[in-house]
């Protein structure tokens, strides 16, 4: 229903910086994810949209409309807190009907809508009720409905699974998904720091780091194809194994030689010929190892530890570079694999990934996402 | 307390049993002169000023003086003349241990004894008050004579203490007095006090960390200070308007000023303690200030709304200064604690009438405090974040 665009948008308190010149836009109807470590400006670019920050510098654009001045209620959005921020001394019902109260709408409109928002989150029995005679979850839920009530062109989520605990916040992460289903017209804009969170719900996720984005991407965009080392090792868990290494032929073929690995391993990414003979980083995701079956083998060492998780084993593998940079192999449970053994590990070619001295991967990616 | 490895403050047996005695203590020291006072104003005055209040249900016993019946109520009988009758006026309800016919010595004879009073004159009492005197010669003159005795009164509780107190000790004008000015003065400070401490915590305009530091700093200017400038000040502007110098408005004026700093202190910190994803929501929801602070703020507030109002009708009540300066002492305007002033004054030995007046004078702040203590302890937050 609409689409957002947002130039340059920068956000100080003072002399500090949060938001450095953010570009974005947003397509009617999309799920976007805003994902990054703490402080890194996330919550606040939120914030920003939804109007209760002031942003201090470019512009925010809903539906072709500046809305830098525009007060929060007539943005056309709708928020859902982490903390949930029911009212406690309205019921259920008068939580959902608050904002179309305000606006002095017509009764029977009132009702109609907050029924049916309640239909569609299961809440019509708990309508008489208070938020302190329900649960985390339920309350998350009244939360969602309140947002479905004011009919926004935009929904904006807070962080709103991390208060629930794990159980809870799966059931309630798919009910999120259901409900996108449902409303697929509807913008939707998810701030949150649990990866799995943004890769299962999001149609493209934005990583940011230090209030600049880093990375715009569909999640498997992002996990194929990271376009630094933060993302890298941001996306994806365990962390992508990185190491250093140095380039020893250029082209569209990458040779090179891997601190702790073998000195010849060929990288089908393209580099160009200036990079020949420079210092790069070299990663390779936990889950892309796997027990060298030939001859060759990317890594060869001894096994320092081991976690198994049933179905798979986190393996530690010392490759000679000293005990506190190990390697993490992620092979299958039923692998035998036993402490102190020596383990060669190969990756497909398709699965490496060179990242040059300054981070940045070799691969072309978007760091602002343009209108396409 | 069914956890022996509890984190309490009485860990131990001895330390719980250590913090129930303290607990126990501070409760009798500070119910027991309320008690003390209750039923000593209930109490028979004659009685209070024989035993103490913790007596009351046991009979006292006090000496008294009466005139046996005059000479005209003489008989002769078997060459005597004899006076019979009781020292009661109301027989039964009290009965004589002993008697005597000189104050030196009140309870010369016990009851029932046939006392010899010289000259062949006799008197006897009886336990029940009945008497039988009698001489060998007629008795003369139009006063009987007068008697000593000790009579056992079994207790006597009365609300008669609070009928005259009510009425003509000129308490229940003072009552409604004080409430004259306790009322206003109450709710007009917590009006002005919410609408401030609202702006302080959740609006931004210039100059508001400044204003909150000067409410801070009013907190501590001692009140004896401001009364006279401000009693000046109210005569100066009460003449413009042709307003005399000591009327109602003016005290609750005075009491609001006096009360606003530690209410807008008091308010503002517990309004700003409430979630500020709260006041997002209401304003994404299209709530205006007013409206954020007429349907979210002020119900949430009602507990600390509840205990200022406690404090405020408190020390209204049971002030004395203010009242002196501000309100005439007249009959029409003098509060609960002048006329136990004056009282105390004019009727200090009279303690029906002081315990009286003072049980009266604590009733309404008792009843205050239990109707609304539950606001100190409800969490009305439960269940608007988590683990609230």
């Amino acid at each position: 229903m609409a689409d957002l665009k947002l130039r340059n948008v920068e956000k100080a308190y003072g002399t500090l910086k949060i938001l450095h010149g953010i570009n974005l836009d947003i397509k009617s109807g999309e799920f976007i994810v805003f994902v990054g470590p703490s402080g890194c400006g996330k919550s606040t670019l939120l914030r920003s949209i939804a109007g209760l920050e002031e942003i201090t510098g470019g512009t925010l654009e809903i539906d072709n409309e500046v809305v830098n001045e525009v007060p929060p209620s007539r943005r056309g959005i709708a928020m859902v807190f982490q903390s949930y921020a029911l009212y406690p001394h309205m019921t259920v019902y008068d939580n959902m009907a608050f904002g179309m109260k305000i606006a002095r709408e017509d009764k029977a409109e009132i009702d109609r809508r907050v029924r049916q928002a309640a239909e569609i989150l299961q809440l019509t029995k708990y309508l008489d009720r208070l938020p302190k005679a329900m649960s985390g979850g339920q309350r998350q839920r009244v939360a969602i409905g309140r947002a479905i009530v004011r009919n926004p062109k935009v929904f904006l989520f807070d962080e709103p699974l991390s208060n629930l605990d794990a159980a809870l916040r799966v059931a309630t992460r798919i009910e999120i998904a259901k409900l996108k289903e449902s409303m697929p017209n509807a913008t939707m804009i998810y701030v949150t720091h649990d990866q799995v969170e943004a890769m299962t719900l999001a149609d493209r996720i934005v990583v940011l780091k230090d209030g600049r984005v880093e990375q715009v991407g569909s999640p498997m965009d992002l996990y194929k194809k990271p376009g630094n080392l933060f993302v890298a090792q941001f996306i994806g868990s365990p962390a992508m194994n990185i190491l250093p290494a140095r380039v020893s032929k250029s082209g569209a073929v990458t040779e090179v030689a891997v601190d702790g690995g073998a000195a010849n391993v060929l990288v089908p990414i393209a580099t160009p010929s200036s990079a020949s003979g420079a210092e790069i980083s070299f990663g390779v995701r936990p889950e892309d190892l796997f027990l060298a079956k030939g001859p060759n083998a990317l890594f060869e060492g001894r096994v320092d530890y081991i976690e198994q998780l049933g179905e798979v084993q986190l393996v530690y593998v010392d490759i000679g570079r000293g005990a506190d940079k190990v390697l993490t192999a992620k092979l299958p449970g039923n692998a035998k694999v036993e402490r102190g053994q020596q383990l060669r590990l190969d990756a497909d070619a398709g699965d490496l990934h060179i990242f040059d001295a300054n981070g940045s991967s070799f691969v072309p990616h978007e760091t602002e996402a343009r209108a396409a | 307390m069914a956890q022996p490895s509890g984190n309490s403050a009485g860990k131990s047996f001895f330390g719980r049993f250590g913090v129930h005695l303290a607990v126990l203590f501070f409760v009798l020291i500070w119910t027991l002169p309320t008690l003390g006072i209750l039923v000593t104003s209930l109490r028979d005055k004659d009685q209070i000023i024989a035993s103490g209040w913790w007596t009351a249900f046991s009979s006292s016993s006090q000496t008294a003086a009466t005139r046996l019946a005059p000479a005209e109520a003489q008989v002769q009988k078997d060459g005597r003349f004899i006076i019979e009758g009781n020292i009661f006026e109301t027989p039964g309800t009290s009965t004589v241990s002993a008697f005597g016919t000189r104050s030196a010595q009140p309870t010369e004879f016990a009851a029932g004894e046939v006392a010899d009073l010289k000259d062949g004159v006799t008197l006897q009492v009886n336990e029940d008050g009945s008497y039988l005197f009698s001489s060998p010669v007629a008795f003369e003159g139009n006063n009987g004579r007068r008697v000593y005795y000790a009579a056992t009164v079994p207790p006597r509780f009365t609300t008669e203490n609070y009928g005259t107190v009510l009425y003509s000790a000129g308490i229940g004008r003072s009552f409604l007095n004080s409430l004259t000015v306790t009322i206003p003065a109450t709710i007009i400070p917590i009006m002005i006090a919410a609408f401030a401490a609202y702006a302080l915590a959740w609006m931004r305009f210039p100059g508001r960390a400044l204003l909150i530091a000067v409410i801070i700093g009013l907190l501590v200017v001692p009140l004896q200070m401001a009364l006279i400038p401000l009693l000046e000040l109210y005569n100066g502007v009460g003449n413009l308007f042709g307003v005399p110098s000591k009327t109602y408005l003016g005290i609750w004026l005075a009491h609001t000023g006096f009360g606003l700093p530690f209410a807008i202190y008091l308010l503002r910190s517990y309004m700003a303690g409430l979630p500020r994803e709260l006041m997002e929501s209401a304003r994404i929801d299209g709530a205006s200030d007013f409206e954020i602070f007429v349907k979210i703020v002020l119900p949430l507030s009602f507990p600390v709304l509840a205990s200022f109002a406690i404090f405020q009708f408190l020390w209204v009540w049971n002030d004395l200064l203010v009242a002196m300066v501000f309100l005439g002492s007249g009959n029409d305007q003098l509060v609960l604690t002048g006329r136990l002033n004056a009282l105390l004054g004019s009727r200090g030995g009279d303690w029906e009438i002081l315990t009286t007046s003072a049980f009266i004078t604590i009733i309404v702040p008792l009843i205050v405090f239990f109707s609304l203590q539950r606001y100190f302890v409800r969490g009305l937050l439960a269940g608007s974040v988590k683990g609230g």
